[in-house]
């Protein structure tokens, strides 16, 4: 057995890691939340008032309700376009690899950059405007494109897809094929062998990717920023104005904390399906 | 332990067990070939299964055997030749159209489903009436002795039980021929006998043709009505276990079906010779290769006692006892003959054997095979 100075030895970093840059600040943020700002100044006066705050200035419930819209239909296209593509990659495709790969590669590519190449796509003189007027469909720029929702989703369904994707391809990749031949051997055409055990069987993955899609997305704040305008700004955004410019740390940190809990009971109820759903 | 009276298979007359007479075969297996890019797999396999059948595929791993399971299965296409079942053509059809369903080899259960609808899958994708479904798949259950387990996960079985439900998903949908790919070596030995012995009685009561894959010659001879030897992608040999253990065609099957001695003889004037052994042989003159099994040589007397006079046909020759495999009832004995020629003798335990004995074997055991040679 390994001796009690080396159990330490390995011990000790990993825990001082998490207990300075990850218990303390939540620690910190949790005490926050229950302070209030008062002349430009924190103080260190215990009281509910920031979550009475945000529980009552439909504001802040709009933001919220938005962002969760704007997350939940990243998820939904996510899944629509990440599923099919993880299908097709492993149960048609003789490049999976390659294919693979394809999928893999934007992961690499910096999330500013793709940000900003929407921007390219989809301002007022960008690719896309310059396209419908020179094939004149519109006869001026469509201007509802860029700073729009519509323009943070697309970003977002752009950028989180693959995390949809890989979850769900891994889980295809496991279902043995010989399921899927007892099924047919059963007299299962294809659609019903999908519906009846390709689909059970993924379900797991379609999970894990719905999770990654909308926990990633309701939480992003660069997105917004860059092509929401203001009527795209997501929560994220409240809470990095509320410990910037607006100078109201306590309320930041109690939305921080609310979105905190909001995400910890999603993954957990997630989890808990996960596990039924998932077999031997 | 039947099927529900109204529904029984075994009732049908035109399917009734074991009706060999039957005037077309219930599958015709017609030239068929298979590549895998370059490699030949089954070179122009031809092959009959009858109704009620229970034939077996025999081979090494390699020889073809699965492969051409799974093209009676569907799950692959021939290159040529053509497969046919009640006189219609099955090649070119989606496997979900074929009349067959396959025991896997590892059994393949639906993870997500309980044993229940694990074994109604096949009425429920096919459009059974839903009134019908219980009582079928609650017989099927029962004559697999799996009742109890209906509300089980595939999980929660053992690797036995979890063979007897893949037997019932099979059985339940009353298919005209069943596949069963090696369904029995993933079992320890001791359930797989116990395993071969209700097979072959289920099969019987069914009155299902049974078409049987395994690399195992001792379940082939247990189980089967006929056993097609398969090698490289040819058929060596279709005969019913006796005749193909008595009266191998070739040196190969005769080495592949329990154990043999191959004599590599020349013939001359109605008397075949085998270095110092010599028996009497009706064969035109020539060279041959003869399968003489082990059990077929007998023991004589130490050498230099006297023994009886010998009839015509016995061959008497002096070895040395090489080596002895005890065996309980019989012993093998790898016996050196004085021209170095080695050979096999099954004969019954005695205790030690040691120095040179006299053996002999009758000629008309020796049965002459065809040598690749």
């Amino acid at each position: 057995m390994y001796s009690r100075t080396y159990k330490a030895a390995v011990a000790i970093p990993p825990l001082a890691w998490v207990t300075g840059f990850l218990l303390v600040p939540y620690a910190l943020l949790f005490a926050y939340s229950f302070w209030q700002v008062e002349a430009q100044q924190v103080v260190h006066h215990w009281n509910l008032g920031n979550y009475r705050e945000l529980f009552h200035n439909p504001m802040y419930l709009e933001v919220l309700f938005r962002s969760m819209k704007i997350a939940g239909a990243v998820t939904a296209l996510a899944l629509l376009l990440g599923y099919p593509l993880a299908y097709y990659l492993s149960f048609c495709s003789r490049k999976k690899e390659l294919l693979y790969q394809l999928v893999i590669v934007p992961l690499w590519v910096s999330y500013l950059v793709r940000a900003y190449a929407w921007k390219t796509i989809l301002g007022s003189d960008g690719v896309l405007n310059t396209l419908l007027q020179y094939v004149h469909v519109v006869h001026h720029p469509v201007e509802s494109l860029l700073y729009s929702p519509f323009a943070v989703v697309l970003t977002l369904t752009h950028i989180y897809t693959p995390f949809a994707f890989l979850p769900i391809y891994a889980s295809l990749e496991h279902i043995p094929r010989r399921l899927v031949e007892a099924s047919e051997d059963l007299g299962a055409t294809p659609a019903r062998t999908f519906a009846r055990v390709i689909l059970p069987l993924s379900l797991p993955g379609v999970l894990a990717g719905a999770t990654f899609a909308f926990v990633l997305s309701l939480g992003d704040f660069l997105a917004p920023l860059l092509l929401g305008g203001p009527s795209g700004i997501m929560i994220s955004n409240v809470v990095v104005s509320l410990f910037g410019a607006a100078y109201n740390w306590p309320l930041g940190a109690a939305i921080s904390l609310s979105m905190l809990v909001l995400v910890v009971v999603l993954l957990s109820i997630v989890q808990r399906a996960e596990r039924k759903l998932s077999f031997g | 332990m039947v099927l529900p009276a109204t529904q029984s298979v075994a009732a049908d007359p035109t399917r009734s067990s074991g009706s060999t007479d039957a005037a077309a075969p219930l599958l015709e297996i017609r030239s068929v070939t298979k590549r895998f890019g370059a490699t030949p797999v089954l070179s122009s396999i031809s092959l009959d299964v009858a109704e009620g059948e229970f034939l077996t595929i025999l081979g090494a791993s390699g020889s073809g055997k699965t492969t051409l399971l799974r093209l009676v299965a569907g799950f692959e296409e021939p290159d040529a030749g053509e497969i046919r079942m009640a006189g219609q053509r099955l090649d070119g059809l989606p496997p979900y159209r074929r009349r067959v369903n396959t025991v896997f080899q590892h059994y393949a259960l639906f993870p997500h489903l309980s044993v229940f609808e694990n074994v109604a899958y096949g009425l429920r994708v096919q459009n059974v009436r839903r009134t019908e479904i219980p009582q079928r798949v609650t017989a099927a259950l029962a004559m697999v002795k799996m009742s109890e387990y209906a509300s089980r996960a595939p999980a929660q079985l053992s690797g036995g039980q979890q063979q007897r439900v893949a037997l019932a998903r099979a059985l339940v949908n009353r298919p005209q021929l069943v596949l069963l790919d090696e369904p029995l070596s993933a079992l320890d030995a001791g359930l797989r006998r116990e395993m071969q012995v209700e097979l072959k009685s289920l099969q019987r009561e069914v009155g299902i043709a049974f078409l049987f894959v395994t690399h195992d010659q001792d379940e082939a001879m247990a189980l089967s009505d006929r056993i097609a030897l398969l090698r490289w992608g040819h058929l060596e040999q279709v005969a019913t276990p006796r005749e193909i253990y008595q009266r191998p065609a070739t040196a190969y099957t005769a080495q592949f079906i329990g154990q043999t001695n191959l004599l590599r003889a020349e013939i001359r004037q109605g008397m075949a010779r085998a270095g110092t052994l010599a028996w009497r042989c009706a064969s035109s003159d020539g060279r041959a290769t003869f399968s003489l099994r082990p059990e077929s040589i007998h023991l004589g007397a130490p050498v230099g006692e006297k023994v009886a006079a010998l009839g015509d046909d016995t061959t008497r020759f002096t070895a040395r006892i090489r080596r002895q495999v005890f065996g309980g009832a019989t012993d093998l004995v790898e016996l050196a003959c004085a021209d170095g020629l080695t050979l096999l003798a099954r004969i019954p335990s005695r205790g030690n054997l040691e120095g040179a004995w006299e053996f002999e074997f009758s000629g008309a055991d020796g049965v002459r095979v065809q040598d690749e040679e």
